[in-house]
């Protein structure tokens, strides 16, 4: 029998086997009983190899100094650690946080619950979404005609009583 | 010592009367929510964690469905409490590590436990045994929907739900399900799957791997997705893929009876006789038996009423909840007191009946 590989933490012999897909490659960890625990082995949310690797942290320009107004989080540090630190973090760094996302999840726009309080902005953002996509699709397809209506349309929704307390969506 | 009466409860996973399937034994969904107003817990201070517990605290404890429950305080709690709380799921290894303001309060059955100060400020989590998404999402909602008339969560109409990693953003949500795959591992297919599996944004994590010989082949499948989807469609793209998981491990289990019946039999019995009989049993190799032997009741070879004692061993053989019963931390104290908690209950049992495993 092959000697059994030592913990990846300590220098006890490993009983406990991970293992993990990173980069469409797999890869095994090794743990003493008394190890695992500080990597977070049986915790099913808290530890993803995958998630800390495949990302490879945010694209920040070296040369950026934008900090968050609110918690005073800079784009040096987001690079560092990849976490926001508030909720304004995400106006601030809007033009790092954009083409992360893009690899990272099925779309870019939310599309699930929202809390009642933002029911009706919301659904003002998804028909506005929908009718873009609409508009562009119509101009692609040549047909000028469908195009003015939506471009109407959009019209009508922006001047609508929901859209004042927005920013502009279109920048 | 806080959490005794959490240990000697019946709980969601292991007593309800919704029974765990062959292969899926739990079903799970989390949600990651913010306070708008708030630093996110890595960028908050002392204080500011404290306040937001205590608010947090205060919104939790008036919803119906948290009635009853336990409130817990990371910083008042032993390591090995904390130890225990993670082999249940109930917090994450990272909140254990991080003290200050950190809190988590359990429901009753422990089918839905809320963490305060983790990554975000609140991680809300449901659990059910078995495979049921459509009721955790239903609870989980509620209980989502209910704490949203008491504090301010971070949105955007665009993005969604704001979380500290954007990795979680959007619908802030995480389901997953525990699967026990014995078949594909002893057939060495579980690198194929995984691999399949992962093209399709779901994640697929053993619990103790699926080393050639050491493993209790568990494994949590969960989408890696949160934002471009709804939620009933990342349940719906992430329960296809299971489905097609289950198929094949149902599969694997045919064949392996058809074709090397003489190998399952041999494990199963050979993992029956270890129960009965062994003296030193570290958490890995007991996790592995008890693999085999939960495979012995899905072929029929053990009374199905061994089902639930077997799914809490799983749990009461970790290395936190035998130091915690047995109040002993040498490591081969725990692995002595782990195999007479299973020696006990196996002497008990009737022979194998391996005649109906060969006929099922
Ligand atoms: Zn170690
Ligand atoms: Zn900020």
């Amino acid at each position: 029998m092959a000697k059994p590989p030592d913990c990846g933490n300590c220098q006890k012999p490993a009983t406990i086997h991970l293992t993990q897909i990173i980069n469409n490659q797999i890869k095994k960890l090794d743990f003493c009983e008394d190890c695992p625990y500080q990597k977070g082995v049986t915790d099913p949310e808290g530890f993803s190899l995958a998630e800390l690797l495949a990302h490879g942290g945010p694209a920040v320009p070296l040369d950026s100094k934008l900090a968050c107004p609110a918690c005073g989080l800079t784009s040096q540090e987001f690079k560092k650690t990849g976490r926001l630190g508030c909720a304004e973090c995400y106006d601030t760094f809007r033009d790092i946080i954009e083409p992360m996302l893009e690899g990272m999840h099925k779309g870019d726009t939310h599309l699930g619950k929202a809390p009642r309080g933002m029911l009706e902005r919301v659904s003002y953002r998804r028909e506005v979404e929908r009718i873009r996509r609409d508009l562009a699709e119509a101009v692609s397809d040549e047909r000028f005609e469908d195009a003015a209506r939506f471009r109407d349309a959009l019209k009508q929704l922006e001047t609508g009583p929901v859209s004042k307390d927005l920013p502009d969506s279109s920048d | 010592m806080q959490i005794k009466p959490l240990l000697d409860a019946e709980i969601e996973l292991t007593d309800s009367s919704r029974s765990p399937g062959s292969v899926v034994l739990s079903s799970r969904i989390r949600l990651a929510r913010n306070l708008a107003a708030s630093p996110f817990p890595g960028r908050a201070n002392k204080a500011q964690r404290r306040e937001v517990l205590e608010h947090c605290q205060g919104a939790i404890a008036v919803l119906p469905q948290m009635e009853k429950g336990s409130v817990l305080e990371m910083e008042s709690l032993e390591d090995v409490e904390r130890q225990v709380l993670v082999e249940r799921h109930l917090i994450s290894r990272e909140l254990s590590g991080q003290r200050e303001g950190g809190g988590v309060i359990v429901s009753r059955d422990q089918s839905c436990a809320i963490m305060i100060n983790e990554e975000d400020h609140l991680r809300i989590q449901v659990l059910r045994a078995g495979y049921n998404f459509k009721s955790v999402w239903k609870l989980i909602d509620a209980i989502d929907t209910g704490l949203e008339d008491k504090l301010d969560f971070a949105f955007s109409p665009d993005w969604g739900y704001l979380t500290a990693c954007p990795t979680n953003l959007g619908t802030g949500m995480r389901a997953s399900v525990m699967l026990h795959l014995p078949g594909l591992v002893m057939a060495s297919q579980m690198e194929k799957v995984i691999r399949a599996v992962n093209q399709l944004g779901i994640a697929v994590r053993g619990l103790f791997g699926e080393g050639t010989d050491a493993s209790g082949s568990i494994f949590q499948i969960s989408n890696q997705q949160t934002l471009g989807e709804s939620e009933a469609d990342i349940i719906t793209r992430l329960s296809g893929v299971l489905d097609t998981v289950i198929e094949q491990e149902n599969n694997a289990r045919q064949k392996l009876l058809e074709n090397a019946s003489s190998k399952v039999f041999d494990k199963i019995g050979r993992a029956f006789g270890t129960l009965q009989n062994g003296h030193l049993l570290s958490s890995a190799e007991a996790m592995n038996l008890l693999s085999f032997i939960r495979l012995g009741i899905d072929y029929g070879a053990i009374d199905e009423g061994q089902r639930r004692p077997v799914d809490r061993f799983f749990m009461t053989c970790q290395p936190g909840h035998v130091q915690l019963t047995e109040k002993t931390e040498a490591s081969e104290a725990r692995d002595v007191a782990r195999a007479r908690l299973l020696r006990e209950h196996f002497r008990t049992l009737p022979p194998l009946d391996f005649d109906k495993m060969a006929n099922p």
